[in-house]
């Protein structure tokens, strides 16, 4: 029963049986298969709300989501991961947990170094890691394409932009663990992934401090912060946080949803093997569909958003995922159409906390798909395996068996 | 087909640069990776429709098209 210790927290929630009222974006039904839920959910109310997690709100359109992200005012960012628990805000992580004034300069910082042109120099890097992978499997003629390829393509392009060991990796991966997924509902298992992961980075701080380099983090002990002075070894360890957190697990996500959609649609894989071109079109529409990461603001003061009254002290589920599936904004928004030639998606967020490393995302998930669809072609998933999803905050395939070649 | 110019509002623009990535001709980014119409917006003859795909794929709606 208690061999993993995820499996031991579920009969802390009950099972859900009025979405409407009692929503619960951690109940398996959800985890599993989220989209009739949200339509549901739509169908109600632009706002819903639930007892659970201390009390929070679902915006379940886009217009709803977009006003809240835009309001600053009335909706915080200081907590942005809906829990059981609302522990002291201790480990920020400036500036995805900062509101105005402070927010704009501690994203400046974290801006240069992930324009589009500086992902254009770390493509090379992330094209050699994507074929490094793919070489440990390929001969097998099947894989778990989550657990082998995805997972480790967006820990190693930021293990090398912030120059240090591809290797720690797995260590990384294990605090991401801790503290999206079980860190919702144990809030010890949180603070123990802070704790060591602050212990590491302020380790390789005082290294960089004695030999800077040109990685991200010797860019960032470089930086000015308001004032002219340069950032407090907290504001770095915060920033480094947050890159950790929000750059792995995301794109992971967004990578495994996309080799997902592509493993159980061939018509949608040959035409961009035929129309490589298409590709960056199709990352769009991946990011739409399949858009891994919500995020959450906490209610400061009372307000109305689309009519609906919000009260203060709740937390707000920013689902842009369910934003991305709303049928006022995107037609046919429960298809997934690879050449969409409209598509004002909110997968990055809207207003001032889109995500700093968008760029970054997309380019890894470009390149990975390229490399992949280059040497595998023709694959499909393992009927004989079972795919599995990502509990909470960030959603995405974490089990993607799949079989290699036509099928016979 | 009458002539088009474009605008970055600047209050608006977010850095998505879904423009640059769809009309790399008609917008430029810059250090923070913030957008910007190419000289003063006038969409050159043959990049109309480039100017209107990137309009359409905004998230923020920052792009105004205007026709002369």
């Amino acid at each position: 029963m208690s061999d993993s210790p995820s499996a031991s927290y579920l009969p802390e929630h009950p099972p859900v049986t009025d979405w409407v009222h009692d929503f619960d974006h951690t109940d398996p039904v959800w985890t599993d298969d989220p989209f009739p839920i949200w339509e549901t959910l739509r169908a109600a109310s632009p706002v819903v709300h639930t007892e659970r997690f201390l009390g929070c709100y679902m915006p379940t359109t886009y217009q709803a989501v977009k006003e809240i992200a835009y309001d600053t005012e009335h909706f915080s960012s200081r907590r942005v991961i809906v829990r059981d628990v609302r522990p002291e805000i201790s480990a920020r992580a400036p500036p995805i947990t900062s509101d105005p004034p402070e927010h704009k300069p501690a994203k400046q910082v974290l801006l240069p170094p992930f324009t589009p042109d500086a992902m254009k120099r770390l493509e090379p890097r992330v094209r050699a890691i994507c074929n490094e992978l793919i070489d440990e499997f390929i001969a097998d003629g099947h894989c778990d394409a989550a657990a082998r390829y995805t997972k480790h393509i967006p820990v190693r392009a930021i293990a090398h932009m912030l120059g240090i060991p591809e290797k720690d990796g797995d260590l990384f991966i294990k605090w991401i663990h801790q503290i999206l997924e079980l860190g919702i509902k144990k809030e010890e298992e949180m603070m123990n992934g802070v704790r060591e992961m602050t212990g590491y980075f302020m380790a390789h701080l005082e290294q960089r401090k004695l030999e800077p380099g040109d990685d991200l983090i010797s860019q960032l002990l470089r930086a000015k912060g308001p004032g002219g002075q340069p950032l407090t070894d907290e504001h770095v360890l915060g920033s480094l946080r947050l890159l950790l957190i929000a750059g792995i697990d995301t794109t992971w996500s967004a990578i495994g949803s996309s080799l997902w959609h592509l493993a159980r649609t061939p018509a949608d894989r040959e035409r961009l093997i035929a129309e490589p071109a298409l590709i960056p079109t199709a990352i769009e529409e991946f990011l739409r569909a399949y858009s891994p990461v919500t995020m959450a603001r906490e209610v400061m003061k009372e307000t109305t958003i689309s009519g609906c009254p919000v009260k203060a002290g709740n937390m707000v589920l920013l689902s842009f995922p369910a934003a991305n599936r709303d049928p006022a904004m995107f037609p046919d928004a429960d298809k997934v159409v690879i050449d969409r030639k409209e598509n004002r998606h909110a997968a990055f967020g809207l207003g001032i906390h889109r995500c700093v490393g968008s760029n970054l995302a997309r380019m890894e998930m470009q390149v990975a798909i390229e490399e992949w669809l280059k040497r595998i072609p023709d694959f499909r998933l393992d009927p004989a395996g079972k795919v599995t999803w990502s509990e909470g905050t960030v959603r995405g395939p974490r089990q993607l068996p799949v079989l290699f070649g036509k099928n016979a | 087909m009458s002539k088009l110019r474009i605008r970055v509002d600047q209050d608006k623009c977010q850095g998505h640069a879904r423009c640059k990535s769809l009309a790399p001709e008609l917008f430029e980014l810059d250090e923070y990776g913030n957008a910007h119409e190419v000289g003063d917006g006038t969409v050159p003859a043959g990049l109309e429709d480039k100017a209107w795909l990137a309009q359409t794929n905004c998230p923020e709606i920052a792009i105004e098209v205007t026709e002369e």
